[in-house]
């Protein structure tokens, strides 16, 4: 008994770097919208409103795993529901994916609402440790260790 | 609406949050075909009731296939199942499993490239869905082990037929798990770990 055989990719094959998540609420406006999506999406005008149509466009470099944790003086009046509800989730830290998950709303989605919330000092936001080229050993065997205990 | 009230909302419960002291997190993401055990395996070893995540992709016919080269777009929803073990009162480590079109996984900018290695799970009654998803890993230079769910009516291969099968070098770790076991998950992501260290060991100046 004989399992396939994979075939190496040729390098050709190789996908251009992909385009970045597309938004609609990032774009200039309404009429933007319409030019890229042409339909496709399923309501972007929703997610246009959601994140106040995201003035300025910038995003934070939110990671899945940045931890996110509201601001002990944080008692503002909140104008969008969604973010009086990520405020009160945050309270104690919490990953993007999770509030993400929690709330319901997609990944891009929170990111912009986190983004404007960190412009306005509302949440903390503990960055995620990425891959580098060297990886750190010790935080290897940190991990390491941790998972021997489970 | 009343926000004191939290029935709006699912969760998280006062266990669900991590403690004040977290202060960075890592993820290793598990790929795989469809139905090979990724979310058992996320679930097994999780501290949380595995969650998921989504988001909308647009691509501009990227194309895996020849015949796929139009430059109309299409949207498509990649959701990813995830769970969590804390490593330390500081350190938190997320397990991202990637359900569904796997060839859409890579759009989502910042997954691997974060990421601090992947886990390839195989059923050896499929093995070629894996094929793409090596090679993808491979062009990334995303650091993986390859982990087989031992299904029970799976095709027993040897592991160097699988290795050979897979054209994956001897340094590259392959073994048997059942993602439904968590000591046996815990196992598969230590290969990871040792794999990952013994990468760090031989490219880091001592």
């Amino acid at each position: 008994m004989t399992p396939p055989q994979r075939r190496r990719r040729h390098p050709k094959e190789e996908a251009p770097d992909p385009p970045a998540p597309e938004s609609p609420h990032v774009q200039e406006g309404a009429e933007g919208a319409d030019e890229e999506g042409e339909g496709k999406s399923k309501n972007p005008e929703r997610l246009y409103v959601l994140t106040g149509g995201g003035e300025g466009g910038d995003r934070a470099e939110l990671d899945l795993v940045t931890l996110v944790v509201a601001r002990a003086d944080a008692s503002p009046p909140v104008a969008q529901p969604e973010q009086s509800a990520l405020l009160r989730l945050c309270q104690a830290p919490l990953s993007v994916a999770e509030l993400s998950a929690y709330l319901n709303l997609p990944f891009s989605v929170v990111t912009v609402l986190l983004t404007e919330m960190l412009a306005a000092e509302l949440v903390h936001a503990r960055a995620p440790i990425v891959r580098s080229a060297l990886p750190d050993r010790s935080l290897l065997e940190a991990v390491m260790h941790g998972l021997q205990k489970l | 609406m009343d926000f004191k009230s939290s029935d709006t909302i699912t969760g998280p419960r006062a266990e669900d949050h991590l403690p004040h002291t977290a202060q960075a997190a890592v993820k290793i993401v598990i790929v795989g075909g469809f139905g090979v055990g990724k979310t058992t395996m996320v679930g097994s070893v999780s501290e949380i009731k595995p969650l998921t995540t989504e988001e909308t992709m647009t691509q501009a016919g990227i194309g895996v296939d020849d015949n796929y080269g139009s430059e109309s777009k299409t949207a498509t929803t990649v959701a990813m199942d995830f769970g969590r073990i804390s490593i330390t009162d500081q350190l938190v480590l997320y397990l991202f499993g990637t359900p569904g079109q796997e060839r859409f996984w890579f759009l989502w900018n910042g997954l691997f490239e974060g990421a601090l290695g992947a886990v390839v799970l195989i059923d050896t009654r499929r093995l070629e869905v894996s094929f793409d998803v090596i090679g993808r890993l491979e062009e990334r230079g995303v650091p993986f082990v390859v982990a087989i769910n031992d299904f029970p009516d799976a095709p027993g291969y040897p592991i160097e037929d699988l290795r050979t099968a897979l054209d994956l070098p001897e340094e590259i770790p392959i073994v048997k798990c059942d993602a439904r076991r968590r000591a046996s998950s815990r196992d598969t992501l230590m290969t990871l770990m040792r794999f990952l260290h013994s990468l760090a060991i031989t490219s880091a100046p001592v």
